[in-house]
């Protein structure tokens, strides 16, 4: 597939254990339909999971939901055809500019051990944007094919 | 759905043991691993060799609770490898700065001679 045909699809999933897994199969069929590499499928997945993990566990959305999105769509005349995932909620939202960086090194030293998840979505994915306020919080991450 | 991780737990001598992953590494999965973990240390083994060759996929809540047991080895002199894993598991791994501490193999023969000293 030289050019790509847009794609959309959305998804809503409980907040409950293991529903992240659900997403990922989204990721994977739009990611074989675009001809998107194996490894670049499952870096989407897993900046899924994590962004999943991040609503279900930090953000207290009071409907017990995540809303996601797929898009498969193409940048005429840029980087071509891409794969975006939006991930949101209806939770108390958070300051993106205050989330410390985590550290392996002050890890092993100290109870924390967690605070990974946007490290990990923004290193495996080629662009992310993170909008936030008391009225929830969403995640919008693309990968190019 | 489920994907409870089972792990299979060998001992291949009294020096180190090969803990065998299928399945999803999640908070559930990461305290499944760390009971085994815990268990052998003890026993008095510290060399562990994580084998993910089943674990197709990972959240860094199990990967926190693989620091732990990372943080525990190195408190006793042990070592912890990885080996067989995906390559989205060992980018988030050197996301993550956990190869600064284990070492990573792409099979368990190169990482079982390291776990007991016989290779750099």
């Amino acid at each position: 597939m030289t050019s790509v045909e847009r794609r959309e699809v959305h998804l809503t999933i409980p907040v409950a254990p293991e529903m992240e897994i659900a997403a990922t199969a989204q990721v994977a069929a739009l990611g074989e339909w675009m001809e998107m590499s194996r490894d670049k499928i499952d870096e989407v997945k897993m900046a899924v999971v994590e962004a999943c993990i991040n609503a279900f566990e930090h953000s207290a959305t009071p409907d017990r939901k995540v809303e996601l999105s797929f898009r498969v769509e193409a940048e005429e005349g840029g980087r071509g055809a891409y794969l975006e995932v939006d991930v949101a909620d209806s939770g108390h939202g958070f300051d993106p500019t205050r989330l410390k960086t985590p550290e392996i090194a002050a890890a092993l030293r100290s109870s924390r051990k967690r605070g990974w998840g946007i490290k990990i979505i923004e290193s495996l994915m080629d662009d992310v944007r993170i909008e936030s306020s008391e009225h929830g919080t969403r995640i919008v991450m693309r990968k190019y094919r | 759905m489920s994907e409870t991780l089972k792990v299979i737990v060998d001992r291949p001598d009294a020096t180190v043991a090969v803990l065998r992953t299928d399945g999803y590494i999640n908070n559930t999965g990461g305290e499944e691993i760390a009971k085994e973990a815990y268990a052998l240390l003890g026993s008095g083994v510290n060399r562990l060799l994580l084998d993910l060759e089943k674990t197709k996929i990972v959240n860094s809540i199990g990967i926190s609770i693989l620091i732990e047991i990372l943080e525990k080895l190195l408190d006793q002199g042990g070592k912890l490898a990885f080996c067989r894993l995906t390559p989205t598991i060992e980018k988030t791994f050197q996301i993550m700065g956990l190869a600064q501490y284990a070492r990573i193999f792409a099979a368990p023969e190169p990482a079982l001679a390291w776990l007991r000293g016989e290779s750099e």
